[in-house]
């Protein structure tokens, strides 16, 4: 089981790393966060405040960008090229499968994510100078844009295991702007009486809760960021995943691949 | 003993809108394929060839209806262990070389790494792409694919190979080529289920056949039985000329060589024609039934069927 489901994993790894539009957005955005010190030049002194905030920002649009974008194709691809038939007809379960190709996608991300980090703190050492203790902190948001980029996959291959790949990179993306407004949401729901504030509630607590996971703010501002904080996100971003790939799993498991 | 035993194995996918209505895509199927023998599975298309494979490799569900293979149950993922499958015009991961595609699917299959490394490049050999190991699949013709399609359907070394249309869309060098691999595998025992609607290969290649059309069985057994039961036609030669006004409305063809005669008749009337044949003191010299072909049979069992229906 290990072997098959770290040879699929592999795999759609390699896929990612030799697709080409992925080395496009990858260039793009590390140009971003090249470019990110001409931005302090505007306001001088809030360089670093810019660069923090133009550079995570990037690392984590970019990421959720190609969790989208890939993600959709993950399965459709496969069946619609039907190299899914030459798979399935080994000791492949399909379970298996879908977790190998969800592993796949994060593992890009994840690389992905620490080349564009390892950029962005090279800006921040030209523009500053030299690095504080305080940018040690920054790489808190960045393991919350990780996690990020495990709810957006597992949403995006839940919606990609029932529908077309143009209505998932709808439903998905439409799912993290929501998710990102998450706060408001509650926060409307709290103050919203009768059936809204039942239907709002519904809603701000279904959806992923993205502005949680953003801390970009507060660690361009350099306010720390709480260990609870960090064991709340960390468990809500596994379990909000879990869910939503076991979900893609046990749909995947009852449909026909025509 | 069985190496594939389909039995009753059904298909339909609901259509329409509102009112949803069954479609059938196979009907119940009963089929026998044995150890070591090569099975051609003969339809035009859209008969429900590939549909049949689907269901045998998991990737569709049956509406009814099962099959074993090699004694198991075809849902168990563990009997696809000594299974190998080669789609019809296979695509493959075109950014991976055959080398990467072959090892990957070896991993797939439980191969050893020491042993994939020793498996490869003998596989790669043997399928004629021993210079194009490092290739990119996306730089490789069609035949080539074909042949990787054909190395991956076998780099764990499996007991039952299903291959779908594994000539469609090659050239004649291509055609041939695929067929002498399959061949290949036929020698060494291994047991082989072909589906086709090219004839001249099943012919060439199979122990037996299944023709199947519009989702329904339409007739197995051997290639030789089958090609005979196409013509259904006895050549009778005898001796004695003068006996042939007598046999006017018997027999479909004559050919008289000074006192031979050279008849054909239908299998049902062969009795009739040796009754009068001995009645008028001829001699009957042969009697030797006549070979049709796998595509009369074929045209009988598919297109035949659907003029008697009309």
């Amino acid at each position: 089981m290990i072997a098959r489901l770290s040879a699929i994993t592999f795999n759609t790894f390699r896929e990612a790393v030799r697709d080409r539009v992925l080395y496009n957005l990858i260039v793009f955005a590390l140009l971003l966060v090249a470019t990110a010190p001409l931005f302090g030049e505007i306001s001088i002194g809030v360089e670093r405040l810019i660069l923090v905030n133009v550079g995570l920002s990037a690392i984590s649009i970019f990421g959720i960008i190609i969790a989208i974008f890939i993600g959709i194709g993950l399965v459709s691809k496969e069946i619609e090229k039907k190299t899914l038939y030459t798979i399935l007809s080994r000791p492949v379960r399909r379970w298996e499968f879908i977790t190998g190709k969800y592993l796949g996608l994060v593992m890009t991300l994840v690389v992905n994510a620490a080349f564009m980090t390892a950029g962005f703190y090279l800006a921040l050492l030209l523009v500053s100078h030299g690095l504080g203790k305080d940018d040690g902190g920054l790489l808190i948001a960045v393991y919350f844009i990780i996690l990020e980029f495990f709810i957006v996959t597992a949403i995006t291959l839940l919606f990609s295991s029932f529908s077309s790949p143009i209505l998932s990179a709808v439903f998905a993306f439409a799912l993290f702007v929501i998710g990102t407004f998450a706060e408001d949401l509650r926060n409307f729901a709290a103050l919203a009486t009768g059936v809204t504030k039942w239907l709002a509630t519904g809603v701000a607590y279904l959806v992923p809760n993205f502005s949680a996971l953003n801390v970009i703010s507060q660690v361009a501002h350099s306010q720390g960021v709480s260990g609870r904080l960090v064991l709340w996100n960390t468990v809500y971003a596994l379990l909000y995943s879990l869910t939503a790939a076991v979900a893609a799993v046990l749909i995947f498991e009852r449909r026909n691949l025509k | 003993m069985a190496a594939l035993e389909i039995l009753g194995l059904a298909k339909s996918y609901p259509t329409g809108f509102w009112r949803k209505t069954l479609n059938p895509a196979l009907s119940p199927l009963e089929l026998t394929v044995n150890d070591g023998e090569t099975f051609g599975f003969l339809g035009p298309n859209g008969a429900g060839k590939t549909t049949t494979l689907k269901l045998l490799m998991g990737i569709i569900f049956p509406t009814s209806g099962s099959a074993r293979i090699l004694g198991r149950d075809f849902r168990d993922p563990e009997v696809r262990r000594e299974i190998g499958f080669l789609p019809e015009q296979p695509y493959f991961y075109d950014y991976l070389s055959a080398t990467e595609l072959l090892d990957y699917y070896a991993q797939l299959s439980g191969v050893p790494e020491d042993e994939r490394r020793k498996r490869i490049p003998a596989l790669l050999e043997r399928v004629g792409l021993g210079d194009a190991g490092r290739k990119q699949l996306r730089k490789f013709s069609k035949g080539m694919l074909q042949r990787v399609g054909i190395a991956q359907a076998i780099i764990h070394d499996p007991k039952l190979i299903f291959f779908d249309e594994p000539m469609s869309g090659l050239d004649p060098i291509g055609r041939r080529e695929v067929r002498e691999l399959i061949q290949g595998l036929k020698d060494e025992g291994k047991t082989i289920f072909l589906t086709t609607h090219i004839l001249s290969d099943a012919e060439s290649l199979c122990d037996r056949v299944a023709i199947i059309h519009k989702g329904e069985l339409r007739g197995i057994g051997v290639v030789e039985d089958l090609t005979s039961k196409a013509a259904d036609k006895t050549e009778v030669v005898w001796r004695g000329a003068h006996a042939l006004p007598a046999l006017a409305n018997l027999i479909s063809e004559e050919h008289v060589t000074g006192d031979i005669v050279r008849g054909v008749v239908s299998s049902e009337q062969i009795d009739s024609l040796l009754e009068k044949l001995h009645q008028q003191r001829a001699h009957v010299i042969s009697l030797t039934p006549l070979q049709g072909t796998l595509e009369d049979y074929f045209v009988a069992q598919t297109a035949g069927r659907e003029e008697v229906k009309a």
